[in-house]
């Protein structure tokens, strides 16, 4: 490759390259091979088939939520059917699709082969996570099909406990279960990263991706267990009326919202710490460099982590929590976007004088970049009291979420996919299909969500079907943003599934990265590797790869 | 292609040293191809030097244990939450039909049986660690090797049921201290800390009858796995999940006597 050319994607001659005859998709044949498989990268597979199908489940309901919202009038559904769109879109969206996306698939493929080992500890525990999450996933349909939960994604008492017409007790099984399965999966994560590195492969020469996973596992095992709790208590308080969140009877409402944020803040942080682990890898690659301050970066992960624990009250600060505790989460809510700045710091410095090519999955990550920072900056706005007295529970609260879940979570997981897509099927998508797709979620994104900070800025609620319609402007033009991004994500899914056989054939390392999995053929072995790696170089050394090529190039050709 | 071992290459490394002006950048990792191959386990067992799966006669307990033991933080923080709701709801009032406010919590008497069911579970603590000890014996661990029968697992059984005896003790006691109170009128529904104290107790009964069967499958792993490193783990993670029962039933047995 000269040095002038804009891509860096290698691919073998494609007259004579083959797919590797052996390797982890054609190991063992039919269907009980796959259900009964403990092959982390076979039970990625079956995750992302698995969180496919509910991502278009909650898009479903997303879209019929903007298609309601096109006029002022209620014209579409009665309210409570309204309610129970954003409910089910939200607890889809959240549960079953952002909490697994990145760590259950990217990460349970990749951890082990970035840190040079054959599977993760504990394979059956592993498989056990996604039947667990197989069985989360059919309570929340059983929810759906029952009638629907119309309490919000949030669970908020006095609605989830005393209001009757819902499916409460279904969902609220529903999301047990799945914690188990993200429970399991940090539990993995955590012994395999602890455990199982090769020779040489210190905890500093880890990838960043396994730093950002390690951080997010420990928030997983830790945070979920709380969450489980509240769910036993809102059941008991349904069923039996324990009165632990009932006014009447000497509870405490608010004490549901301590709990409840206590794990969900800490949750957000599960759903984009692994995005941000993707988007180091990336940006490495299609600038060529180290990225910028790796230590920082990896030190970030686990402060956010750590700090993430400790802000869940500006969640509540119009609840009725004291003054003064209101003051000190508002000062701890601004430290806790410290880390994240010094992360988008880091890989802006990373692309200061890089070699940087714009292949597709950069351009999930420039997205990132831009729609996570403009959520991140929100959220410093959402924890500052005076601010937030006037924005919450408006729509600037909905666009700032989607702005870091949607535009940062979901650009990276799409950034990831394709990124690792040649690795783990073998084959390259289709580059113009997919920058298209980019450029298309990308403006589709904004378009939608744009208008929603400035509704919720002019002072139009959340969760409502209809509105003054003054609004109604801003309101056409997010739906007809959210029609452009429905076709931003389903593009991928044609392609990709059409790429499975007629795709390129990639090779190894048609990117040309540094990290272990791409030493390796596409798509690996079961085993990952003949023989296991001992690592003697940092992360994001493009000097040893080099170097190493070159030394295949004169013994091999 | 699999091993990425790269020969250290002098030459290489002078060539990267002569280029001072790239500091700062981030370009280049610092201290690149140091050999980093020695004791990155903290035991001295150069842990970091041979392959996963070839660390050693305790690697695979190493990861068990490390599971076992992030499992039980994250329980512990469930347990954490559930005082922390007891103690909110045992200070938060409520405004009666005269518009007062008032605070009617009125503490659940602990039947006394308790206070034995928690020597019981002291005890069972006890053969527990007993039981695990005599696992890891390194003279039994010999006799095994050498082939005479399976002294570790013979000597540990007997602990292992004086156990599983003491915890259905406890769980034996806990169903009476419960029968009694529903003797005395004392249910789930009466009170906002009769609701606490049926939580509670039932919580960590539900994780105990976790525990026993844990204990048990040890047990049947005594007699059906081959492996002395398989029944070491089985037995340990045991052990170190009833120990921790047992601390948290102190603690939660504190707060009932003491706190309420
Ligand atoms: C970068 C630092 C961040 C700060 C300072 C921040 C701050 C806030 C604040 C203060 C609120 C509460 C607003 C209100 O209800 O009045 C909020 C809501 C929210 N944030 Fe963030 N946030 C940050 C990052 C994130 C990230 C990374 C995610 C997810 C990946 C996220 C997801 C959410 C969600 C889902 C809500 C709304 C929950 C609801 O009420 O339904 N935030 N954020
Ligand atoms: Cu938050």
């Amino acid at each position: 490759m000269s040095a002038s050319t804009s891509t860096i994607l290698n691919l073998p001659d494609q007259t004579t390259a083959t797919m590797p005859k052996r390797n982890y998709l054609n190991n063992e044949h039919g269907l009980l091979s796959w259900l009964f498989t403990g092959d982390h990268k076979r039970i990625a597979i079956l995750y992302l088939i698995s969180i496919t199908f509910f991502f278009f489940v909650g898009g479903a309901f997303a879209g019929l939520i903007r298609l309601e919202l096109l006029t002022p009038q209620p014209d579409l559904m009665a309210s409570d059917t309204y309610n129970k769109m954003f409910s089910m879109h939200g607890i889809v969206m959240v549960f079953l699709f952002l909490v697994p996306s990145v760590p259950a698939t990217l990460g349970n493929f990749l951890i082990p082969i970035m840190l040079g080992t054959r599977d993760l500890a504990f394979p059956k525990i592993n498989l056990l996570s996604w039947y667990l999450y197989l069985a989360g996933g059919t309570f929340t349909l059983a929810a759906l099909i029952f009638g629907g939960v119309d309490t919000g994604w949030t669970f908020t008492t006095p609605l989830s406990t005393h209001y009757l017409n819902t499916n409460v007790i279904t969902a609220a099984t529903a999301i047990f279960i799945a914690g188990f399965s993200s429970i399991f999966t940090g539990l993995n994560f955590i012994v395999t990263i602890h455990r199982m590195r090769a020779p040489g492969m210190t905890w500093f020469r880890m990838p960043l991706f396994v730093w950002a996973h390690y951080a997010a596992s420990v928030l997983m095992v830790l945070g979920t267990p709380v969450l489980a709790i509240t769910i036993v208590l809102v059941a008991l308080e349904r069923t039996i009326g324990i009165g632990v969140f009932d006014p009447t009877k000497g509870g405490d409402p608010l004490l549901f919202q301590h709990l409840f944020w206590f794990y969900s803040h800490p949750a957000v942080y599960i759903m984009i710490l692994p995005g941000m682990g993707v988007i180091s890898e990336v940006v490495s690659t299609f600038s060529r460099k180290r990225v910028f301050g790796y230590t920082a970066v990896a030190f970030s992960s686990v402060a956010i982590a750590l700090f993430g624990f400790f802000v869940w009250a500006h969640h509540m600060f119009i609840m009725g929590v004291s003054n003064y505790s209101a003051l000190v989460f508002s000062l701890l809510t601004m430290l806790v976007a410290v880390p994240s700045a010094i992360k988008i710091f880091n890989w802006a410095f990373t692309l200061q004088k890089g070699s940087i090519t714009f292949e597709t999955p950069m351009l999930y990550a420039f997205a990132f970049f831009g729609l996570f920072t403009i959520g991140g900056m929100t959220g410093v706005f959402l924890g500052a009291l005076g601010m937030d007295i006037h924005l919450t529970e408006t729509y600037f609260i909905v666009a700032h979420f989607h702005y870091v879940m949607v535009g940062g979570m979901l650009m990276a997981f799409m950034a990831g996919i394709h990124f690792w897509w040649p690795k783990m099927t073998g084959r390259m998508y289709p580059e113009s299909f997919s920058k298209l797709s980019a450029v298309t979620s990308f403006i589709g994104f904004n378009l939608t969500f744009m208008p929603q900070f400035i509704l919720g800025y002019l002072g139009m609620p959340r969760r409502y079907h209809a509105y003054p319609a003054e609004y109604q402007v801003l309101n056409v033009l997010s739906t007809a943003g959210a029609t452009v991004l429905g076709v931003g994500f389903l593009l991928p899914l044609l392609y990709l599934t059409w790429s499975l056989k007629y795709g390129a054939i990639a090779g190894n390392n048609p990117w040309q990265a540094t990290g272990l999995e791409w030493q390796i053929q596409s798509p690996p072995l079961t085993e990952n590797f003949t023989e296991i790696p001992i690592v003697d170089h940092e992360a994001y050394d493009y000097e040893w790869l080099a170097h190493k090529t070159e030394q295949e190039v004169t013994t091999v050709g | 292609m699999a091993a990425t071992i790269t020969p250290i290459d002098s030459e290489r490394d002078r060539k990267r040293r002569s280029e001072e002006y790239d500091h700062g950048s981030g370009r280049r990792p610092p201290n690149d191809t140091i050999d980093k191959r020695t004791g990155g386990g903290g035991d001295g067992d150069n842990f970091n030097n041979r392959p996963a799966g070839r660390r050693g006669p305790r690697e695979k307990l190493g990861r068990y244990r490390l599971a076992i033991f992030f499992a039980l933080a994250g329980d512990l923080i469930f347990f954490i939450a559930l005082v922390s709701v007891f103690f909110v709801t045992q200070s938060t009032g409520h405004f009666d039909p005269y518009n007062q406010y008032i605070n009617d919590w009125h503490p659940t008497t602990v039947p006394p049986i308790l206070w034995l069911n928690t020597a019981a579970l002291l005890l069972s603590s006890v053969s527990m660690e007993i039981a695990r000890r005599r696992m890891f014996a390194e003279s039994h661990a010999m006799e095994e090797w050498l082939g005479i029968g399976r002294p570790t697992s013979k000597r540990a059984m007997p602990w292992l049921v004086t156990t599983i005896l003491f915890g259905a003790i406890f769980l034996l006691g806990q169903t009476i201290a419960w029968k009694q109170l529903t003797l005395q009128h004392v249910l789930f529904a009466t009170s906002q800390s009769s609701h606490f104290f049926y939580l509670i107790t039932y919580t960590h009964a539900i994780h105990l009858f976790l525990g026993l069967g844990f204990l048990a499958a040890a047990l049947y792993g005594l007699y059906a796995s081959r492996l002395l490193e398989n029944r070491q783990i089985l037995v340990d993670c045991a052990a170190w999940y009833w120990h921790s029962m047992g601390i948290f039933w102190l603690f939660l047995f504190v707060l009932l006597v003491f706190f309420q």
